[in-house]
C-alpha cells in the first residue's frame, strides 16, 4: 500500500458518497430510479453476507464462518438486535474453531 | 432500566452500531500491521476513505500481493454502491452545498441503514449523522487499537473474521419486510456466488446490483395495473 493509492482510494471513495447529495440536494428521483435504489442495497448486501460467508480467497468454501453466518441469519429472523446478531455469528464460528 | 430509557432511541441504536463496527474496526487494524501498513496509514485510511468494506477489500488485496493499482480498484468498485446510497438519501440529505458535501463523507453503509428505518425526514436525517459520526469515532478507535494489539488477538479463535457478514445480515434485517426486497436479495446473493470463481474480486459485488431486476418483477407482477 503506498500513500498516493490511500489519496487515490480516499478521493475515489468520497466523490462516489458525494454524487448523490451534491448532484441531486433535496430533489427526488423519477420513481422507477427511487424504487430501483431502494432495492440495490439488498442485492449488494446479501452478495457481501454470501461472498463472505460461502467463498474464501475466490473459491467457494464451507467453513467455520459459515456456520457463523447460519447462526446471524436465525438471530436477525427472530428478530435479535444488532449486536445479538454479531454475537450470535462470533460465538458460533469461534466454538466451532475450538472444536475443529 | 429507566437510565437506558432516558437516553433517544436513536442514539442508542447509533451506539450499538458504532460498537459492532468499533469491533470490526479491530479486526481492520489487526489486518493493517499484519500487511505491514504503518499505524498513520491505516488511521488515514479509517478516517479519509471510511468506508469499512473497501479498506478491507483495498488492504485484503494488498496482503494477497495484489498492486497498490488493484487495491484502489477493488475498494472502489466495492463502495460503488455508496452511489446507490446516496442516491436514496439524497430527498433527506438536502440543505446548503457545505453541509451536503460533510454529510457526504458521513455516508457508510450503517448511515443510510439506520436512516432508512426513520419515518420521519428530520428524524432519519439525525440518525443519519448520529450513526455516521458514532462510527467514524469508534471505527477509528478500534482500528488503532487493533493494530497496537496485533499479536495479542487471536482473529480466527475469537471468530472476529465474522464479524464484518454478520454485521451485513444485522443491516439486510430490517429491509426483509418484503416479496420484492426478499426476491432482491436471494437474487444478488446467487449472482455473487456465481460469479465468485470467474471475476475479480469486487466484480461479483458490483454485478449482483442485477438482482434488483428480481425485485422490479415480483414488483409489478404484485401490483400489475399500477
Amino acid at each position: 500500500m503506498t500513500w498516493a493509492a490511500v489519496i487515490a482510494l480516499a478521493g475515489g471513495t468520497y466523490a462516489l458518497k458525494a454524487a448523490g447529495p451534491v448532484l441531486l440536494g433535496g430533489r427526488s428521483l423519477p420513481d422507477l430510479l427511487t424504487r430501483i435504489a431502494n432495492l440495490l442495497p439488498a442485492a449488494l448486501l446479501a452478495a457481501l453476507i454470501a461472498i463472505g460467508a460461502l467463498t474464501s480467497d475466490g473459491e467457494w468454501s464451507i467453513d467455520a464462518r459459515a456456520a457463523g453466518v447460519a447462526a446471524a441469519l436465525l438471530v436477525a429472523w427472530r428478530r435479535g438486535s444488532f449486536l445479538a446478531i454479531v454475537a450470535a455469528a462470533m460465538l458460533v464460528t469461534a466454538g466451532i474453531r475450538v472444536l475443529a | 432500566m429507566r437510565a437506558a430509557r432516558a437516553i433517544d432511541p436513536i442514539l442508542r441504536q447509533a451506539l450499538a452500531i458504532a460498537l459492532a463496527v468499533g469491533a470490526l474496526g479491530l479486526s481492520f487494524g489487526v489486518l493493517c500491521s499484519d500487511t505491514g501498513l504503518g499505524l498513520p496509514m491505516s488511521i488515514a485510511l479509517s478516517t479519509l476513505v471510511f468506508a469499512g468494506s473497501a479498506q478491507l477489500a483495498a488492504v485484503g488485496v494488498v496482503a494477497d500481493g495484489g498492486t497498490a493499482l488493484a487495491a484502489v480498484a477493488a475498494g472502489l468498485l466495492l463502495n460503488a454502491r455508496s452511489v446507490a446510497f446516496g442516491v436514496a438519501l439524497a430527498p433527506i440529505l438536502g440543505g446548503r452545498l457545505g453541509r451536503r458535501l460533510a454529510d457526504s463523507h458521513l455516508l457508510i453503509d450503517e448511515s443510510a441503514a439506520l436512516a432508512a428505518a426513520q419515518s420521519d425526514p428530520a428524524e432519519a436525517r439525525r440518525a443519519f449523522r448520529a450513526a455516521g459520526v458514532a462510527v467514524l469515532v469508534l471505527w477509528n478507535a478500534g482500528t488503532v487499537a487493533g493494530w497496537l494489539l496485533t499479536g495479542a488477538i487471536d482473529v480466527e479463535a475469537t471468530g472476529l473474521d465474522v464479524v464484518i457478514p454478520a454485521v451485513f445480515v444485522a443491516l439486510l434485517a430490517p429491509r426483509m419486510g418484503d416479496g420484492p426486497s426478499r426476491a432482491t436479495a436471494l437474487a444478488g446473493a446467487a449472482i455473487a456466488l456465481a460469479l465468485t470463481p470467474v471475476a475479480p474480486a469486487g466484480v461479483p459485488i458490483l454485478l449482483a446490483a442485477a438482482g434488483v431486476g428480481a425485485g422490479l418483477v415480483l414488483a409489478r407482477r404484485a401490483a400489475p395495473a399500477a
